[in-house]
Order: structure tokens, then C-alpha cells, then sequence
């Protein structure tokens, strides 16, 4: 039988995003599309979110980016490795009943965690156009998954190397323009779900955006994922993640994303030298 | 012959200008010398009324009496029987107005120091590698405990004594509640909360990590896995905010999450993982024991700290000894005085608090005098840092996965003096059902809901 937390499958999908399957058979049991984690390498690790991107029966599958120095260390960790701690399912899962017709953006890793949210959409019956957003080529994930997932998928790259090109944004103002959408979801970067929502809401089609604040329990005891919506202050991790983004104030959210961007940067220069100094 | 001094034996301390750069302990604790004479200056009444004014009704003068003879062995046996965490009760309870407060030496002068006598008996038991972890033979029951904070642990050592097979669900990668998370590690060392922990596991107690109740199980799936009592002592977690103008600005923190980022995640060690802002001026907005503790840690992380409180001193809810502790480490109080708005900079970081005086008039439905802003006193001082310590309110997580389970109009489980809920088999107990209190008080509750469990499940059985 796998150990707590076990890592039982582990795959590269880019260079610098990968994908961990963990042994936690409770958690893969309740885990529901829109539902994220929390997780701590060691034991002295910090406490990082990352959302649920699919759950077998007894494993729960994320998707992280090597960007800062807990994740760059997760990313060293291998099958048969254990996680000190993984807890969840946190937060409230993705309304997904009661589309006929809706577009999903995925920008980057968003795509991750957009997959599982078309995936369900899909199944509750709405007919789901995906749009999924990468800078190059090189770093599309999950293509084959995605493209199961939805009606039609429409990748896009910044630089125009795959698919179309360009911003997703352009790719969402060509679709909702031809109308027919009951609902969008966008779920990416904090610039790119502020851009999205101001295309979507010229055409007036309802968008749920799905927020990543920085957090600490993950259940609404910290307060360090508040977050104004529509004037009132939120809690991320047990009002959401998921928010009406015509009420989201995003540029403070750009703001508050970046309160520790020093110390992040620091802790990961220290991790990167203490590589070089190991090998 | 009793001791008749009427101060109580001063007990060492950090220097304040030392303590308020570490993290270490400021109370150093009694001496074996300084024990015994404290312990002769109680009288041992025939009545003891300390003993009423102890929420888990500890034998004060039988365990003070056994310091005098030098029996700490004896004195730590009578402490623990009654009190399933007195290392720290020892450190954090509000004394002066339990045992401490009833204490016929305190009519004319210093009462007995007994908080610190039994931080002593407790604090000589850690190092002498004694526990009290005696148990009954197991008596096939199975019962939950939901949160293993000071309600929680109480609550499960009272029922593993008896001989209960019991599981602590906790939803943080450590057990302890607030006395990891909140309290700090220079009022109470996490060593000793986990030591209080580990004496529960010798006693049988599995305590599960990383168990959100609510989301991974619901307290009805607890019962279907064979648990026959769920007591909840999920405290209160839910920070609350002024909702003033500029509390979402990136540098405005509640305290409950500066205090866990300092107490849980270590931050204030360099080789924390997890980030704290490195504060120049910082205003804690509150007055209870929570700013006190945010307030101070501030100061250790090198920050000039001013404590914003509305009314004055009289009225200040934290306990005095922490009050008094702030003011030695040079935390400036700016009492009679509220928040009014926080503004920011061009990014959105914290750069000035907007202030108003104020002053008491008449009292409020809560028997204190209300205070009432002086007009045109506005004013404004440069901070980087806001932390809010306004007090918090439990979490609805429970209560909105758990049919028919009473609440009230604040959130808090509706219990009766014995811990009993609307449900039948589910009990409650400190701060989840009485809002933010102390330790003390959710130690006695964990410990009344415990017996109360034992009947419930004798009768049912019968």
C-alpha cells in the first residue's frame, strides 16, 4: 500500500511545469473541480495552495510551476517520495450546472487548473469552447487532455508559434462577439482574468474568475486572502476561489500578490546557490 | 511557620532591553529556593476559595502544600490529576482573576503566587522526565475530538484517562491551536505544547494532522466511521476587520496571521521559508491579549510599535502582567484613540494611519463607558504596518456541514453548561461555542464536556 502522501506518478509537461499525482484517498475522494490544496514539502517548508487539477481514486493530482523556491524544491522530489503534509480539499467547488453554452480561457499554468473546470462543464452538459494560452510552443501542456475535455479548443501563443496568434483575449473578443455564451470562465494570471473580464463584460456574458491570493491555512483563519468583490471584502480560501470577475477589484490584487516579492526572490537565489553548492 | 511577606517572590525575567530582540522565554521561572519560600506564604484554608475561582477546579493548597514538603513529585501527581496542561496554564492564565483573585492574602496585600508555583511543579516534571499518562484499561468506545487546542486536548486527555479510544481531528500541520499558532514562543515555548501533546499520545490519543473537519469528513461521517461523541473545540478563528477605508492595502495584516506566520511558520527565524514584512513603524489596533502578543513581536523584529487603542488604560482587555511586559519593551500606547483610515502609496503599500481621539461616556450595553470620538481631533501617524487584533469569531465551517447543529446570531455552537449541543452525541466547547476567551476557560469546558461524554456514553450503552 503507498505511504501518506506518497508521490506516485510524476511528469514533466514543459521544462518548468510538472505534474504530481499524491497518495490521499480521502481528499480524492470529496475533491470537486475548482478545489485546490494545501502542501509542505518538509517539515519546515511553507504552506503553498495549488489547485486540484484531477483525482483518481485514491490520488490527487496538481500541476505547479518551477518559480520560486518550494516549488523548484517540490519539483526535486520522485515517485515513492512522501510530502510532509497535504490537506483539503479547500474551498468551494466550480458552479458547473446550468450552462447551455460557455467559453473556458486557461492562460499558462491557468490551463491546469481550466481543464478540470471545461472537463466538469462538459459533463453537466454545456457545450465548452476552450481557450488556452501559452507565451511559445514549447510550453503547451496538456494539449491531448484539453482537447478531450471541451467542444472545440483554441490554443493561442503570444508569439504566434502554435495555434493562434496572440493574446488570449483576442481569441475570447472573436468568440463572444458571434454571441451565443451563457456563461465564461477565465482562469490565469491576475492581468490576464482583468482583460478577460473587460471583454466579456462588453458583450455582457456572465464570467467567473477563479482567484490565487496568497494564503496561509487555507480556511478562513489567516485573512491573508482577502480580496474586494464588489466592495466587500472576500476570503479566497472559503468564499472562493471562485468570484464574479465584474466585481473583482484586480488591480488590488495585482498589488497584494506582490507583498513578499523580495523575500521570494531572495529565498529562491539562496535554494538555487545551495543546488550548486550540493552538486 | 508561614512565610508573611507581603510580596509575592519576584520571579526572574529577561532584561526588557534583551528580551525585546529574541524570541526566548521572558519569564525564566521560579528557583527551587524562590519556590519554597513562595509556597509558604499560603495559609492552606480550611476553605480555599482559589479553588472556586479555577475554571478546572485545580487542589491548590494540596499541591502547594507538597512544595513545602519538597515532594514535587507529590505536588506534580495532585496538579496534573486536575489539569491536563499545566506547563501551560502556568504561563498563560489570566490568574489575577481566577485563583489568584480569590486568594485571602490578596485582601491586604500580594496574593500567592500560584500560577507561578505551578508553572514550577510543571516545569520540574518536564525536566525530570515525569509524566502523568496512567490510563484506565480500554473500555471499547470510540469518541472524536475535532481541534486540538487547549478545549480539544483537555477534552481527549480527560476521556483517554477513562479509558475512551480517542482521535484528535487538527486542521494545521501541528497540534496545538492557538498555543502554537498564536501564542508566542516568548510566552509560551512551543517545546512545551508539544510536550503536553506527546504526553496525550503516551496516553493512547491518535492525533490526526492536516484534517480540515467539514471538507475532508463531516462531523456525520465521523459518526458513521464508528465514533460514538464528536466534542468540537474548533475555537475561533475568523479574524475580524474595522471596515475602514484601506484595510485591503498590502501591508495591513490581521493578527491572526502575523501571529501564525511568527508562532506556526517560525518566520522571525532566518531560515523560515515563509515571509514576514520587515516593518519600520507598526500600529496594532486593539487592546486584548492578541495585540499584546503581535505588538511584541513586532518590536522583536525590530519595528517601533504603537498599540491603538479606543478606550484607556483602565479598560484595557489584555491581562496586566502583558500589559505591563509591553510597556517594559518599550511598545508606546496610544490609548483613547481610533482608527478613522489607512492610506497607501502609489503601490498599494501601507503609508499613514488616520487617527481621532477619544473619550469615555456613558456606559454601553456591555457595562463599560462608551467612547466617543472628539471632533476635529483628527490626526495621522507614518506606519508601514497595520495589524488588526479586533478579536475573532468561529469558523462556519463546521456549522454549515453539520445539520442541526445550533448556532448563534455570532456563529457560536448553542451549548448547555455540559457541553451538550442541538444534536444528539455531538458536544462543543471553548471558543467555538463561547467566542474568543482564554485558555483556562476552554480547558474547563473541554474538561466538563468530557465527563459529560463519559455519561452520555454509559447511559447509552446501558
Amino acid at each position: 500500500m503507498p505511504k501518506k502522501y506518497e508521490i506516485l506518478k510524476k511528469r514533466e509537461l514543459s521544462p518548468d511545469t510538472t505534474l504530481i499525482s499524491v497518495y490521499a484517498p480521502l481528499i480524492a475522494k470529496k475533491a470537486k473541480a475548482g478545489q485546490f490544496i494545501i502542501l509542505r514539502v518538509d517539515e519546515n517548508g511553507e504552506r503553498i495552495p495549488l489547485t486540484i487539477s484531477s483525482c483518481t481514486e485514491d490520488a490527487v493530482t496538481v500541476i505547479f510551476q518551477k518559480v520560486g523556491a518550494t516549488t523548484m524544491q517540490l519539483g526535486l522530489l520522485n515517485e515513492g517520495d512522501c510530502l510532509h503534509d497535504f490537506v483539503g480539499p479547500l474551498g468551494v467547488p466550480t458552479e458547473v450546472e446550468g450552462y447551455k453554452k460557455v467559453v473556458v480561457v486557461g492562460g499558462g499554468l491557468g490551463c491546469a487548473i481550466a481543464l478540470p473546470v471545461a472537463k466538469a462543464l462538459h459533463e453537466a452538459g454545456a457545450e465548452v469552447d476552450l481557450v488556452a494560452g501559452f507565451k511559445t510552443k514549447d510550453i503547451i501542456i496538456l494539449e491531448d487532455e484539453m482537447k478531450e475535455a471541451c467542444t472545440n479548443l483554441y490554443i493561442c501563443t503570444d508569439d504566434g508559434s502554435y495555434g493562434f496568434a496572440g493574446f488570449t483575449t483576442a481569441k475570447l473578443e472573436e468568440l463572444v462577439k458571434e454571441g451565443g455564451y451563457d456563461g465564461a470562465f477565465a482562469i490565469g494570471p491576475l492581468v490576464m482574468m482583468k482583460f478577460c473580464c473587460q471583454v466579456t463584460k462588453k458583450y455582457n456574458v456572465p464570467t467567473v474568475v477563479s482567484m490565487n491570493p496568497i494564503m496561509i491555512d487555507g480556511t478562513g483563519m489567516c485573512g491573508g486572502c482577502r480580496i474586494t468583490v464588489g466592495g466587500e471584502t472576500k476570503f479566497a480560501c472559503v468564499d472562493g476561489p471562485d468570484f464574479d470577475g465584474f466585481q473583482v477589484d484586480f488591480d488590488e490584487a495585482i498589488a497584494r500578490a506582490a507583498t513578499y516579492k523580495e523575500f521570494e526572490g531572495k529565498k529562491k537565489e539562496e535554494h538555487i546557490c545551495r543546488l550548486r553548492g550540493a552538486k | 511557620m508561614a512565610n508573611m511577606s507581603p510580596n509575592k517572590t519576584p520571579i526572574p525575567e529577561q532584561e526588557p532591553n534583551v528580551r525585546n530582540k529574541n524570541f526566548k522565554e521572558v519569564s525564566l521561572g521560579y528557583t527551587l529556593e524562590q519556590a519554597l519560600q513562595e509556597a509558604e506564604r499560603c495559609l492552606n484554608c480550611k476553605n480555599p476559595l482559589c479553588v472556586q475561582g479555577c475554571p478546572v477546579n485545580v487542589p491548590i493548597p494540596q499541591f502547594i502544600s507538597k512544595i513545602k514538603e519538597g515532594d514535587m513529585l507529590g505536588a506534580y501527581n495532585i496538579l496534573s490529576a486536575a489539569n491536563a496542561l499545566p506547563a501551560v496554564s502556568g504561563r498563560v492564565c489570566p490568574q489575577e482573576n481566577q485563583c489568584e483573585g480569590k486568594c485571602i492574602r490578596g485582601i491586604k496585600c500580594d496574593s500567592v503566587g500560584i500560577g507561578r508555583l505551578e508553572r514550577f511543579v510543571a516545569d520540574w516534571a518536564l525536566e525530570n522526565n515525569v509524566s502523568n499518562t496512567e490510563v484506565a484499561p480500554s473500555n471499547g468506545h470510540k469518541v472524536a475530538v475535532v481541534g486540538s487546542g487547549p478545549a480539544g486536548l483537555t477534552c481527549a486527555g480527560e476521556l483517554a484517562r477513562k479509558g475512551y479510544k480517542v482521535t484528535v481531528f487538527e486542521a494545521f500541520h501541528v497540534a496545538g491551536g492557538v498555543l502554537s499558532y498564536g501564542i508566542p514562543e516568548f510566552r509560551l515555548p512551543k517545546d512545551i505544547v508539544q510536550h503536553e501533546v506527546d504526553n496525550l499520545i503516551k496516553m493512547g490519543v491518535d492525533i490526526e494532522l492536516n484534517m480540515v473537519i467539514g471538507k475532508v469528513l463531516s462531523i456525520d461521517e465521523i459518526f458513521e466511521m464508528g465514533y460514538e461523541a464528536v466534542f468540537i473545540g474548533s475555537g475561533a478563528g475568523l479574524p475580524m476587520f474595522m471596515k475602514i477605508p484601506g484595510e485591503s492595502l498590502v501591508g495591513v495584516f490581521s493578527a491572526n496571521e502575523y501571529l501564525t506566520r511568527i508562532n506556526l511558520m517560525k518566520a522571525y527565524r532566518d531560515d523560515s521559508t515563509t515571509p514576514i514584512m520587515k516593518s519600520k513603524v507598526v500600529a496594532v489596533v486593539g487592546g486584548g491579549n492578541v495585540a499584546m502578543d503581535a505588538a511584541r513581536c513586532a518590536k522583536r523584529l525590530g519595528a517601533e510599535v504603537h498599540i491603538i487603542y479606543r478606550r484607556g488604560e483602565e479598560e484595557l482587555p489584555a491581562r496586566r502582567e502583558e500589559v505591563h511586559h509591553a510597556k517594559e519593551e518599550g511598545i508606546i500606547f496610544d490609548l483613547l484613540t481610533n482608527p478613522l483610515s489607512i492610506e497607501g502609496d502609489e503601490k498599494g503599500r501601507v503609508s499613514k494611519i488616520n487617527l481621532i481621539k477619544m473619550e469615555l461616556g456613558e456606559p454601553d450595553a456591555s457595562g463599560r463607558r462608551r467612547p466617543v470620538a472628539i471632533e476635529g481631533s483628527e490626526y495621522s501617524v507614518d506606519v508601514d504596518t497595520v495589524i488588526m487584533a479586533l478579536g475573532t469569531s468561529p469558523n462556519p465551517l463546521i456549522k454549515s456541514t453539520t445539520p442541526g447543529l445550533d448556532t448563534n446570531k455570532k456563529g457560536c455552537i448553542v451549548t448547555g453548561e455540559d457541553g451538550t449541543t442541538s444534536r444528539d452525541g455531538i458536544f462543543a466547547g471553548g471558543d467555538a461555542s463561547t467566542g474568543a476567551a482564554t485558555v483556562i476557560l476552554a480547558m474547563g469546558a473541554g474538561k466538563h464536556a468530557a465527563a459529560s461524554i463519559d455519561e452520555y456514553i454509559k447511559n447509552k450503552s446501558k
